[in-house]
């Protein structure tokens, strides 16, 4: 049910009031690619797109992050102190972000907001962040969320659902933080009966448009070294060049390196996009690498998202089906194909 | 809220070279600002990350016992890049120490128990921290016979070198010093490698533990005597190590399976670690 409506033609209008209470992330497009950018004005916006073709993860984990700055200076007393770096936290608003997208943002906080540890970049996006979600009334033929516990109208991990409706979007209110964005930018009216049904409508058809399911419901019980000992892993391996292009794209993929940089006796710790992918990443300083073959990489990959991670936290797979890695990737490794092998194991 | 990644600044105090073809060094590390040493309170089995500023971050095991108390010793092995810069540095210079990090061995359950531990190469870290810790007057009581089995190649690269002679004299714990050959004629301990030795001494595995690190050859021929002499795969406990850089289960690098190294590890009994996907 919808809490309150904007009509389409006053989309500019609201997007220019979010902008004057909130940094602005939207969908834009340049060179034929739609992806987030921070928007100064509303007419940058384009909603015209599926999905993005990067997963909005470096809103929340930037490609390349600072996180602490020295200085190696051999005259300053401070040398070789790491200190912390003053980053822009104010209010932002992550406008039509898709409802699988923002799952996986639930998905990592599993990883970066821990009873042991907690992650202060990551918390201090996501608790900067209102999210505004999407609905999607055509998906794409790779996408599968409805199968991985999302679905194009999940609202679950948004603070505000829009479901265009027609010469509207019906608005959705998931939390305070998504009321407060409605008050802050005066959006009032209520929707009708007539909103409702072509809500309703929006709801069926999509669901119909979907031709990808996948299946999980063994993978729990599975045994993880049968898994890891499967004979497909070999066949699938095969085409596979490491490119790292799956992870990248990859809303729920997070693993990152940390390096230093020093210019002119000015330094900055640094976290960067890593990928499980590439050999480095696990490369012991003896030499010793324990998995230093491709075959050991890509499985790595599927046994975290669709096993280990399954297992670890008991809240399904590290997949929230949108995707994009089967549309980007080189060589056509898809996913889904390796839900039903490690699915199916041993039937 | 305390940020995970920010290290503790620290002062070199000393620097001692400990093998003959000085690529060991042991650091002892003073933080710079008092109130940071009573946050870093660890147990025998833990590590931390050192940090080099301009160069990086590395695990390392802590070396020194949480019954030392003021200082903290890492003994580290120069490989690569931080390693190698840090082998460049001298007393009074600056570094980082952030931790205490992982799990540490299985202390609570060891109480009252008989300890043989197992040690080869310069994995013998945490190992001393273990010794020193269970020595420690307060402690010994605690525990039942102590047996030590450490080799290293030749007589110049054992770690801690007068420490072993010390315990050697010692009647509440017994030592088995060994080394691959000896050249020094003076030579009054064990030649041979240390599952060699593990079988000859054949520590009982009655109400005892086992604690084993070191190289992956010396572990392989070890575990099978360790099984021989009848210690469950419940009661071997190693240490192990994965490239790792955040420390605290967040870059997601060094899983083995489901399991973080740096945060769920380094610690591992044998018979977990057989439940896991054999890829370290
Ligand atoms: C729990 C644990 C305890 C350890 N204790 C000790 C110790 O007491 N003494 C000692 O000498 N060594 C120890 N090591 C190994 C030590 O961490 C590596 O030798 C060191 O990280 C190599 O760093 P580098 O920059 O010199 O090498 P490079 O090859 O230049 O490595 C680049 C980076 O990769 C990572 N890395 C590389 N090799 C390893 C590795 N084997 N383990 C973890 N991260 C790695 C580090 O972040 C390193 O900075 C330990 C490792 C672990 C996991
Ligand atoms: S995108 Fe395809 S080819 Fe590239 S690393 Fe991923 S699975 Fe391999
Ligand atoms: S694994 Fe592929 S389909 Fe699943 S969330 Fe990542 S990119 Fe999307
Ligand atoms: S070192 Fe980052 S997860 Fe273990």
């Amino acid at each position: 049910m919808a809490d309150k409506i904007i009509k389409k033609a006053d989309l500019p209008a609201l997007l220019s009031r979010l902008l004057d209470h909130y940094r602005v992330y939207a969908p834009v497009r340049h060179q034929g690619m739609t992806n987030f950018e921070k928007i100064s004005a509303a007419d940058q916006v384009d909603l015209s797109h599926v999905n993005t073709t990067l997963s909005p993860k470096s809103l929340m984990l930037p490609q390349s992050e600072s996180m602490f700055q020295f200085t190696s200076m051999k005259t300053v007393d401070q040398r070789g102190i790491l200190r912390e770096i003053e980053k822009d936290y104010s209010p932002r608003v992550i406008f039509a972000i898709r409802p699988c997208d923002a799952k996986s943002f639930q998905l990592l906080d599993l990883n970066f907001d821990t009873p042991s540890y907690r992650d202060p970049w990551w918390l201090g996006q996501r608790q900067s962040t209102t999210l505004v979600g999407l609905g999607c009334n055509q998906p794409c033929n790779t996408c599968f969320c409805t199968s991985v516990g999302s679905g194009p109208f999940s609202a679950d991990g948004l603070d505000l659902l829009l479901i265009d409706a027609g010469d509207e979007f019906a608005i959705q209110t998931r939390t305070e933080k998504g009321k407060e964005l409605l008050i802050k930018t005066s959006v009032e009216s209520e929707g009708s009966e007539a909103t409702a049904n072509a809500v309703l409508a929006r709801q069926e058809s999509s669901l119909k448009a979907f031709n990808s399911t996948v299946y999980t419901e063994n993978l729990k019980r599975h045994d993880v070294k049968a898994l890891f000992d499967g004979d497909f892993w070999d066949e699938l391996h095969f085409a596979c060049i490491n490119c790292g292009v799956c992870t990248f794209v990859c809303p729920t993929c997070w693993c990152f390196d940390i390096q230093d940089e020093v210019h002119k006796g000015n330094g900055i710790r640094l976290r960067n996009w890593d990928s499980c992918m590439f050999p480095l990443f696990t490369l012991h300083g003896s030499g010793h690498n324990p998995r230093a073959q491709k075959l050991q990489r890509l499985r790595q990959r599927f046994m975290h998202k669709l096993k280990y991670f399954v297992d670890k936290y008991d809240r399904g797979v590290a997949c929230v089906g949108c995707g994009r890695c089967v549309q980007q990737c080189p060589v056509n490794i898809d996913i889904r194909h390796v839900f039903r092998l490690m699915n199916d194991l041993g039937a | 809220m305390e940020n995970p990644y920010l290290p503790y600044p620290a002062r070199i105090d000393s620097v001692v070279t400990e093998t003959e073809d000085r690529n060991l060094k042991t650091f002892k590390l003073v933080f710079l600002n008092s109130e940071d040493r009573g946050k870093f309170i660890h147990r025998a089995g833990q590590f931390a990350e050192l940090s080099v500023a301009g160069k990086g971050e590395i695990p390392i095991g802590i070396a020194s016992s949480p019954t030392e108390q003021g200082y903290l010793l890492f003994t580290v092995n120069q490989v690569g890049v931080v390693t190698g810069a840090l082998h460049q540095m001298e007393a009074g210079d600056t570094i980082g120490v952030r931790g205490p990090l992982g799990n540490w061995y299985p202390w609570e359950r060891m109480e009252g128990k008989n300890v043989v531990i197992i040690g080869g190469g310069f994995a013998f870290t945490t190992l001393r921290a273990s010794i020193i810790y269970m020595l420690h007057p307060e402690n010994r009581s605690r525990f039942g016979d102590i047996t030590v089995i450490y080799g290293a190649r030749t007589p110049g690269m054992l770690l801690y070198k007068d420490e072993l002679a010390a315990w050697n004299e010692r009647d509440d714990i017994r030592m088995h010093i060994t080394v691959d050959a000896a050249d020094d004629p003076d030579w009054k301990y064990n030649v041979g490698f240390v599952p060699t030795i593990t079988q000859e001494a054949a520590p009982s595995a009655k109400e005892a533990y086992a604690l084993i690190c070191g190289p992956p050859i010396m572990i392989k021929f070890t575990l099978p005597i360790l099984s021989e002499l009848g210690f469950p795969p419940e009661r071997i406990i190693m240490s192990l190590e994965m490239r790792m850089k955040c420390g605290i289960g967040m870059c997601g690098r060094c899983n083995i399976g489901t399991e973080y190294v740096c945060k769920d590890g380094p610690v591992f009994d044998l018979a977990h670690m057989s439940r896991l996907p054999n890829e370290y």
